[in-house]
């Protein structure tokens, strides 16, 4: 029942004034499926990350998140489909390539406690190969504002510290794709927000971002698209997408005391095309354009005598697309 | 196979930083041989001037014995927590998303498990050389612990033992969920190539340059065997998920990036 349009390709105008050019997506997967024995892990997902932007992979738990980002990884084999990852095939002789320009951090860090954050850092570094490792390290340290934790040992660090820590990590090797397996995890609201505003940070440096999660606010807030995933792929696109084809627009109308007649009022409205009592005097209705409808009904209630409270166009969040889809989907009920 | 140096350095020196801060391996590295060089010293210095040769050769046997399990031992421990202690950290699925290759990461623990250990087995076996030479009451056990082929069975036995026991025992926690039973394995899967020192050590086989050699080499081609066999072993599907990945290997090309098909995609003009 959601089925809509293929989403176009990126693209980008070109230089010279012709026509725009095709970007090379970061990550695009198709009818990728894994199985382990005949347990199905995720069943012939298809989609495309273009390049600098975060990508929201949703989903309850035991969806099948992990094992994606772990596939398109290199870290396990898929059973059927293809991927291209940072512009190279995903295929078992590809898969030291891929790794070099890729990073992943797991939902734990997972950090040699007994190692400092530098020592951390350097191990990685020398496994990435890099030329400058002092450099680059110092770079990522500050990227996580650890500059002045870094001789501190792991075990030593709070979970919020170490978060960042597995995100210097993964800037360490300036990859074009990095995978982020519920960074927020288990963290309270302030280190959540350091790790919010850190993603924010690489965005802005044009890092392409794969975020799982199932902190749905998050994914609002940080996300340019989503895709929600039980197994099968459900939905892709923009949350603000989601929630518009998902959702009839709808007005919601507060009023002093509940009207005598509010079928009378509402009905007679050009433009409404039905109500409901929401709470004692709270009407929600719906829409085809609010712009248009709002002026309309504020007369109407006007001219009914009702004291008007207020109205305003109903917001519905990508959480209440994440819970209708679960709701409507047998399917993607958890598991 | 190429193995790059950087890579194995990264690992062995990660190791190495490890073991200095975890008290058990230290303890491990420190007091085990120490027991196993005092109680052969013991021996050999019980030996009265006038002992006759066969209690004399027994006794020597005996300490080239203790001497040989402190390379085969050691490591074994060590090994057998080196890739099962990483799952339970949590630091395994990190390492392996690194274009680190296993055989990279094999020698690499192998190799900061095998320096300290062969380094610890030649220094005890000096040490008891020493000790011998200057305080034993039988010129005999002196002069037969510096027998030529005794010192080589000694220099060629303990780096192949401890390929060995680190081989088997990284196998064994590859394959194992609980440091604790890794451990207790890897320890008993050292022991079995003691069977060849054994046989020289007591004089079952005379100690002799080519019986020597020809242990060495048989241990040489069972320890070449065991590492093949422990490198196919360590596959990452197998190390993440703990079962053997039985994907097929996905077409090279794939489809190309502007013809994968979307699923109930919403919107048209997303850009990703």
């Amino acid at each position: 029942m959601y089925d809509r349009p293929a989403m176009p390709a990126p693209v980008h105008p070109a230089a010279d004034g012709q026509a725009p050019a095709r970007v090379a997506p970061a990550l695009a997967v198709s009818h990728l499926t894994k199985r382990f024995g005949d347990r199905t892990a995720f069943e012939d997902v298809s989609f495309e990350v273009a390049p600098g932007e975060v990508f929201g992979f949703l989903g309850p738990n035991g969806a099948g998140k992990t094992t994606t980002v772990r596939t398109v990884g290199t870290l396990i084999a898929p059973t059927s489909g293809s991927a291209v990852v940072a512009g190279i095939p995903l295929s078992p002789a590809n898969g030291d390539a891929i790794r070099q320009r890729i990073s992943i951090m797991p939902e734990n860090p997972g950090l040699y406690l007994r190692l400092t954050v530098r020592e951390n850092l350097e191990l990685f570094a020398g496994l990435y190969g890099l030329r400058s490792p002092r450099v680059r390290l110092d770079a990522a340290i500050e990227a996580v504002n650890m500059t002045g934790r870094s001789g501190d040992l792991c075990g030593r660090l709070s979970k919020g510290l170490r978060q960042r820590v597995g995100l210097a990590r993964a800037l360490l090797n300036d990859p074009e794709v990095m995978f982020l397996d519920e960074p927020t995890s288990g963290l309270d609201p302030v280190a959540a927000r350091e790790v919010h505003g850190l993603i924010t940070g690489l965005r802005e440096r044009g890092v392409t971002v794969f975020l799982t999660t199932h902190r749905l606010e998050e994914a609002e807030r940080l996300c340019d698209h989503v895709a929600i995933l039980n197994t099968q792929l459900r939905l892709v696109g923009r949350p603000d997408e989601l929630r518009v084809n998902l959702f009839r627009r709808s007005l919601v109308v507060e009023t002093a005391v509940p009207l005598a007649q509010p079928e009378a009022v509402f009905t007679s409205e050009a433009g409404v095309d039905g109500w409901t009592l929401d709470a004692a005097a709270t009407y929600v209705l719906r829409v085809g354009d609010p712009r248009t409808a709002a002026p309309r009904v504020t007369r109407a209630l006007v001219g009914a005598g009702a004291d008007v409270l207020s109205i305003s166009e109903s917001r519905h969040s990508l959480e209440d697309v994440y819970l209708r889809l679960i709701q409507e989907d047998p399917e993607a009920q958890p598991k | 196979m190429s193995i790059d140096v950087g890579r194995l350095l990264a690992l062995a020196r990660k190791e190495v930083r490890e073991y200095r801060r975890t008290p058990f391996v230290v303890g491990a590295m420190a007091v085990l041989p120490i027991v196993f060089m005092i109680a052969p010293l013991i021996t050999i210095f019980a030996i009265g001037p006038s002992a006759p040769a066969a209690p004399v050769g027994k006794a020597v046997g005996s300490t080239f014995l203790f001497l040989l399990i402190v390379p085969a031992v050691i490591p074994a421990t060590i090994a057998a927590y080196s890739v099962v202690g990483e799952r339970e950290q949590g630091t395994l699925e990190p390492l392996l998303t690194t274009p680190v290759r296993r055989e990279e990461i094999l020698l690499g623990k192998a190799l900061a498990a095998i320096v300290p250990a062969v380094t610890v087995a030649y220094v005890l076996f000096a040490l008891v050389e020493i000790c011998a030479a200057l305080f034993a009451g039988n010129p005999t056990v002196s002069t037969t612990l510096r027998e030529g082929p005794h010192i080589l069975a000694e220099a060629l036995f303990v780096p192949l033992l401890a390929m060995w026991s680190i081989g088997v025992g990284t196998g064994i926690s590859a394959r194992s969920s609980d440091v604790r039973v890794a451990q207790q394995l890897g320890t008993l899967a050292s022991v079995p190539p003691l069977a060849a020192t054994f046989l020289v050590s007591y004089q079952i086989i005379p100690p002799s340059l080519w019986a020597a050699i020809g242990f060495g080499l048989g241990l040489l081609v069972l320890d070449i065997a065991m590492w093949r066999v422990v490198a196919a072993m360590f596959d990452r599907e197998r190390l993440i998920t703990g079962s053997r990945a039985q994907g097929v290997a996905v077409s090279g090309g794939g489809a190309p990036p502007g013809q994968v098909r979307r699923i109930r995609a919403i919107g048209g003009d997303g850009g990703g």
